[in-house]
């Protein structure tokens, strides 16, 4: 479609600045700019990695994500350390969904005490920093308590996003309009069951892109668990350093790891809204 | 709860339509117990007085209009009957039963008052029967089959039967208000409340909502209707109720209300809302 065609000015070419924008803008041009900028990028950090003398071994990555030797096929320490990542992340996040709607709710209520516990809560825990929060209940919390690594690791990201999450309800109830309360108390419903059968299903595809967010935000903030050695991604990372000093390009693979799966995760959710959307 | 109210339900007629038109005449102040009671009710928003001393006995099966310039306390009166809004002092006794703090007695209340909005209120992610059906089924306790044949039967009497797998944004204005009284009527209910149920409608959508309201009133359904329908006052009411900043200035029959009011303030009311 020429756009110049329909511009009153007639036959006249238009201006050379706006030529070089709409040739800048282009399809083919912007992919070329994205392409050598990203080269830059890489050439720069490879150069600089030559003049430093590092001994680029990529050849010895791929046995950590797999091998075929005389048992056959094995999974390398790389996928195992994904599936105990998107494992701590589902037990973490499914937590924080539960502390995240009884906080929210908290806050909603009429109880002075609830909406009182619920902001000290979301105060002290958006306020505090998640490594110092994972001292926190590792160090503090754990031995009082009685938790292992593995469930302070859980227990500590699932209040921190719990707080987040209880946000993102909290605007997602407040976003159904105040006449779907009245219409549905006036027909004898419990609060109950204005929550379960009027509020939350409205107020669902307002939360799902945030509450995505989140689940890649949780995934992302897992690593952190590496700093009491739990056994994930992050983990496996420093321990491959470790034993191979092979920095550059395990760190690459595993920011490559958690790259591809939270791509993938943001693929899926904007799926998922767009089946939402087409509902109504 | 539950079960309280299904049995307080069983000697009634399960359909309002088909009774009859239960009560006439009879004067309300002489009637021993009339289904719904304001006693020197007042209500403030802060330091504002929106109800002043309202005092108001409807009777069973009567049809009560209340008109009245707007910001006059007309919703804030109908909507205290079923507890939308607390009133402050007085009291409210609603089919004997007093509104208090207790919310026992305001969900029993409110399964047995029906009520209609302004704005419909439809619930936007459910089907048209979905929405007729929701409280009969969580509320009432009724079994699916059961409750969507009353709620198809309640569809068939609004006139729209053929809607029933729709959501509520493919409806029209009058086809949406037309679904909420279904909706409010699924409950089978003894009183029903109208908030001004025809001003968020486009002209032409009036009259089928007027339509199914007056058929309503033939069943002998206590009503109570904020309104500036005069002509559905006319025709319906039994009684005119006049709000002016909070009080009940006037309440008469409809004949002597259109021709000759009491008071000034409803005279220079009817006067411009009569006018053109």
């Amino acid at each position: 479609m020429d756009r110049a065609a329909s511009l009153p000015v007639g036959k006249r070419r238009p201006s050379r600045r706006l030529r070089l924008r709409r040739a800048v803008a282009s399809r083919p041009v912007s992919v070329l700019i994205y392409l050598a900028v990203m080269v830059l990028i890489l050439g720069a950090a490879f150069e600089g990695a030559a003049a430093m003398g590092y001994n680029w071994q990529w050849y010895r990555i791929p046995r950590y994500f797999w091998t075929v030797g005389d048992e056959g096929f094995r999974w390398g320490e790389i996928p195992m350390g994904l599936v105990a990542t998107l494992v701590l992340s589902t037990l973490a996040f499914a937590l924080a969904t539960v502390i995240g709607l009884v906080v929210a709710l908290l806050r909603l209520s009429d109880l002075v005490v609830g909406r009182a516990v619920a902001r000290v809560f979301l105060e002290i825990v958006r306020n505090s920093p998640l490594l110092v929060l994972l001292y926190v209940f590792y160090y503090v919390m754990g031995p009082i308590f009685g938790l292992d690594r593995y469930t302070a690791s859980i227990t500590c990201l699932a209040v921190f996003h719990g707080a987040l999450i209880s946000e993102i309800f909290r605007a997602g109830i407040e976003s159904v309009p105040k006449g779907q309360w009245e219409a549905a108390s006036a027909i004898g419903m419990t609060r109950g069951q204005v929550y379960r059968w009027i509020v939350l299903p409205q107020s669902v595809r307002f939360m799902l892109p945030p509450m995505t967010g989140e689940v890649v935000n949780m995934i992302k903030s897992s690593a952190i668990v590496s700093v009491i050695a739990v056994a994930e991604l992050t983990t496996i990372g420093r321990n491959l350093i470790s034993d191979t000093y092979m920095s550059f390009e395990i760190w690459f693979t595993i920011a490559a790891v958690y790259l591809a799966v939270t791509l993938l995760i943001s693929a899926f959710a904007s799926l998922l809204e767009k089946r939402h959307a087409v509902r109504d | 709860m539950g079960a309280d109210g299904a049995a307080g339900r069983q000697g009634r007629a399960s359909d309002p339509f088909a009774t009859g038109r239960a009560v006439q005449g009879g004067s309300p102040v002489t009637d021993p117990a009339p289904i719904i009671a304001l006693r020197d009710v007042c209500k403030f928003y802060g330091p504002f007085q929106a109800l002043t001393d309202v005092n108001l006995d409807i009777r069973q099966g009567e049809r009560v209009v209340v008109c009245g310039p707007s910001g006059s306390g007309k919703s804030t009166m109908i909507r205290c009957i079923n507890r939308l809004e607390e009133h402050d002092t007085g009291s409210i006794i609603v089919d004997g039963v007093e509104l208090d703090e207790e919310t026992r007695n305001i969900r029993a209340v409110r399964q047995d008052v029906g009520m209609v909005f302004q704005q419909f209120n439809l619930f936007p992610h459910l089907t048209v029967l979905e929405n007729l059906t929701i409280g009969p089924i969580r509320v009432r306790r009724m079994g699916r089959a059961q409750a969507e044949a009353l709620g198809r039967k309640f569809l068939d009497r609004v006139h729209i039967p053929e809607q029933a797998d729709k959501y509520p944004a493919q409806l029209s204005g009058g086809q949406q208000q037309r679904v909420a009284i279904a909706r409010a009527l699924c409950m089978e209910p003894r009183i029903m409340l109208f908030d001004e149920p025809t001003s968020a409608l486009d002209p032409e959508m009036i009259n089928e909502v007027l339509d199914v309201m007056v058929e309503l009133a033939g069943t002998g359904m206590t009503m109570v209707v904020v309104t500036h329908e005069m002509g559905f006052a006319r025709k319906v009411a039994d009684r005119i109720v006049f709000m002016e900043a909070g009080r009940i200035v006037e309440a008469a029959p409809p004949e002597k209300f259109f021709s000759a009011p009491d008071s000034e303030r409803a005279r220079l009311f009817l006067n411009q809302i009569l006018d053109h």
